[in-house]
């Protein structure tokens, strides 16, 4: 063997060799990275896969609304729209080198719609970093809105959590001002968000209001346990402050496991009827619950004959894996309504920092996928773009609005 | 020169390897030096492993649980204390270590399965621990970790070498690189030597390793230390290169896929944990993006299969390896090493055609 040696000493000094002489790749600096004369390139990370993969199909449906745009309009001002979905399971160990990626060797113009609060909280520096958009995250943490100041390439699009909570707070003290409440949340930033909201919107009464909180952790079997303390602590209101899935087995529970009929509210997290429904089959009663509402629910048949609904019917055809009936579709072709109400907006001046300005300052559209008066806005000194919602019932078989919209905007300082 | 000349292949494997990584990042992005920190980084987690699993036969489902610790006790000294981050990684390598081997302690009174399902459960519950004191780890917020900027020394070599500036992830690609070979030095040593010889005799034995004088419940704690040490440097590193942690950054899964790393690269050898590291790494990531992209497949199944694409395709090809290379990529190699010097200048032994055992792979 030792004959071949000086061989492999010349590979060895050839690749060597390379590696001196090889240039290293460097992103370019332009104003207007990922736009050409007829195409504009954004990029997404959702969780695809793993537990949180019911997500997925909200990438889906963005996707399905940019071809409607680039088929039926021939794109945005001559721009296709090109959108690269990666998959980070949810997993914010994933989305660091996933965003990358798309910033650096894909080069997109900006990121839109990225999943999840820890994994889209996981790239905010960097993209703060590199001035490239994090647009419309889909999350509701407040943080996106409250720190708009100082993360000022990142925005939010859906109504924050702590506003939904304000909204429970207020209908309780309408309808039940006696009520006795028990709160089952998530123990993480999701959750505690919803329990600041509640706490803050009752205000003096909520030390004696609130009768018990209990927490679940994400990767807990069932929240059984929980429940089952709140019946104890003799409440008779619930506030789910959950995910889907512990939810739907809450719901069921409340009813075939401890035979009890509380009110319950319900975050709209969950509210999307594929999983009320879900949730009845496993056999939950369903009886006095109340949620809140922003987008129009595609099962509703008092949409049927909307201009919006039809639209989202003919968009969401563009994707084959894509179920008409799910409610994280049509948020899906919402929040690209929106960002393409943007970049049109944007004009010649098709720069990064002018989108920045548009979203997080100028906005005030009409959006047809939500509910009739709702505006989406934001001004230079209110970056949370979502901020009226209704309250709704449930009526056995889908979701009845209930009184009018209820505008929060401005209480979250 | 004669020295050179007759030395065995592997030493020049083992610096062409160096070479190659060494040069790599001048020639590619530096998107991609940042993934391949991470594949390093994933290599001496695995090396750790491979301490643990194949040296000394002591089976661990957790180490994803001593990454996060090395991980949040760099983060914390660094974000909280102020410290440079360079500096927390000892630190952070030898707590952890010092963790590992009080883990390995009660470990010694369970029994191979129980021992497993013990560290299983260390992997489970560590995200939700780390979630209760908010305080100190930042809850589910996680913690920021900036990114050092590379000192001049290291800007003006890697300017002089490929003309450009060196982004921060080239700079810790190197440090990784840097802390990786001293590691796999470390390993190759200890396995050479009396404790690796020892540990080996437990795995293979426990009864007559005793016997032989072996101080066998020792050595077995020392396996679970040094394991951890090499699982809290690569955690200490990983939260520098992604700049971020979180709860969720440290699943169960991460444990699993060292383990597969491992097994893939080949147990008990000191190549298999980069290979099997490389593996499994960079399959995810590969599978995710190349079965949506094939046209060729059936809408059906690229439809059901996308979602699960990574998953499939790991599963898919663990079982190949499994059945085909039983002892991982490593194995593989080696026997085809043997068949090819074979059919080269015909079998070393004449009477059994067989080659004389390599003493490094006893």
């Amino acid at each position: 063997m030792g004959r071949k040696a000086p061989g492999f000493a010349a590979v060895a000094a050839f690749l060597l060799s390379v590696g001196a002489c090889g240039g290293g790749i460097t992103p370019t600096t332009q104003t207007d990275v990922g736009i050409t004369s007829n195409s504009i390139l954004l990029g997404t990370t959702n969780a695809l896969s793993g537990a949180a993969a019911a997500y997925g199909t909200i990438a889906n449906a963005e996707n399905a609304y940019f071809t409607h745009v680039n088929n039926n309009q021939g794109g945005v001002n001559g721009r296709k729209i090109t959108f690269k979905i990666l998959d980070d399971g949810y997993n914010p160990a994933q989305t660091v080198p996933l965003t990358k990626q798309l910033v650096e060797q894909d080069q997109v113009f900006a990121m839109f719609s990225g999943l999840g609060t820890q994994t889209q909280t996981s790239v905010r520096e960097y993209l703060n970093s590199k001035k490239v958009p994090q647009l419309f995250v889909a999350t509701g943490a407040t943080t996106w809105g409250k720190d708009f100041n100082s993360n000022q390439w990142t925005l939010s699009w859906q109504p924050p959590y702590q506003g939904e909570a304000r909204i429970y707070a207020k209908d309780v003290l309408a309808n039940h001002p006696n009520a006795s409440i028990g709160v089952l949340y998530q123990n993480d930033d999701y959750g505690q968000d919803y329990l600041k909201g509640l706490t803050d919107g009752l205000g003096d009464k909520a030390s004696t209001m609130i009768k018990d909180k209990e927490s679940y952790d994400v990767t807990a079997a069932n929240p059984f346990a929980q429940l089952t303390k709140l019946k104890g602590a003799g409440v008779d209101t619930v506030f789910l402050f959950s995910t889907p899935k512990p939810t739907i087995q809450s719901l069921a529970f409340i009813t075939a496991g401890l035979h009890w009929e509380p009110t319950i509210y319900l975050n709209s997290v969950s509210n999307p009827q594929v999983y009320m429904g879900l949730a009845a089959k496993s056999g939950a009663a369903l009886k006095n619950v109340t949620s809140v509402g922003y987008i129009k629910d595609p099962t509703d048949p008092q949409w049927a004959g909307d201009e919006g609904m039809k639209l989202y019917k003919q968009v969401i055809a563009n994707c084959s894996t894509c179920n008409v009936n799910d409610g994280f579709n049509i948020y899906g072709v919402a929040v690209a309504y929106t960002m393409v109400d943007v970049i049109k907006q944007a004009g010649s001046n098709l720069t990064r920092a002018n989108i920045m300005k548009i979203a997080s300052s100028q906005l005030n559209e009409s959006n047809p996928f939500l509910l009739p008066g709702i505006k989406v806005t934001t001004t230079s000194s209110d970056h949370f773009p979502i901020m009226q919602e209704q309250v709704i019932t449930w009526a056995g078989t889908g979701w009845k609005l209930q009184g009018s919209l209820i505008d929060e905007r401005g209480t979250i300082k | 020169m004669n020295r050179i000349r007759t030395a065995p292949p592997r030493y020049w494997l083992v610096a062409l390897t160096l070479v190659f990584f060494l040069g790599f990042p001048t020639v590619i992005s530096s998107f991609l030096a940042s993934e391949w920190t991470q594949a390093l980084i994933l290599a001496i987690a695995i090396m750790g492993l491979n301490i643990l699993v194949g040296y000394s036969g002591q089976l661990s489902l957790g180490h994803g649980a001593f990454m996060a610790l090395g991980a949040y006790v760099s983060a914390i000294l660094a974000h909280r204390y102020k410290m440079d981050y360079l500096v927390t990684v000892p630190i952070a390598a030898v707590f952890t270590g010092g963790v590992g081997f009080l883990f390995g302690i009660p470990a010694l009174r369970l029994s191979p399965l129980y021992l497993a399902l013990a560290t299983f459960a260390l992997a489970v519950v560590t995200p939700s621990l780390i979630k209760r004191p908010a305080g100190l780890t930042g809850g589910v917020q996680g913690i920021l970790v900036l990114q050092p900027d590379p000192p001049d020394f290291a800007r003006e070599a890697f300017a002089f070498v490929t003309g450009t500036a060196m982004t921060s992830d080239q700079w810790i690609y190197y440090i990784t690189l840097l802390l990786a070979v001293v590691l796999f030095w470390l390993a190759w040593n200890l396995v050479r030597h009396r404790p690796g010889r020892a540990m080996r005799a437990i795995r293979d034995g426990e009864v007559a390793a005793a016997a032989s004088g072996v101080n066998v419940a020792g050595y077995k704690t020392l396996a679970f230390g040094i394991s951890a040490f090499y699982g809290g440097t690569a955690g200490s590193l990983f939260a520098l290169s992604t700049g971020f942690i979180s709860p969720d950054t440290f699943p169960v899964s991460l444990s699993i896929q060292l383990l597969v790393g491992a097994v893939v690269g080949g147990l008990a050898s000191i190549p298999g944990p980069l290979l099997g590291a490389i593996f499994a790494f960079f399959l995810p990531i590969g599978s995710n993006q190349w079965v949506p992209s094939q046209t060729w497949l059936p809408d059906q199944i690229t439809s059901t299969v996308k979602n699960a694409g990574p998953a499939v395709s790991y599963g898919v090809v663990l079982i190949l390896i499994m059945m085909f290379a039983p002892n991982g990529i490593v194995g593989l190699l080696r026997s085809g090493y043997v068949i090819l010097n074979r059919r080269l200048r015909g079998a070393s032994d004449p009477k059994t055609g067989q080659m004389p055992p390599d003493p490094q792979t006893v």
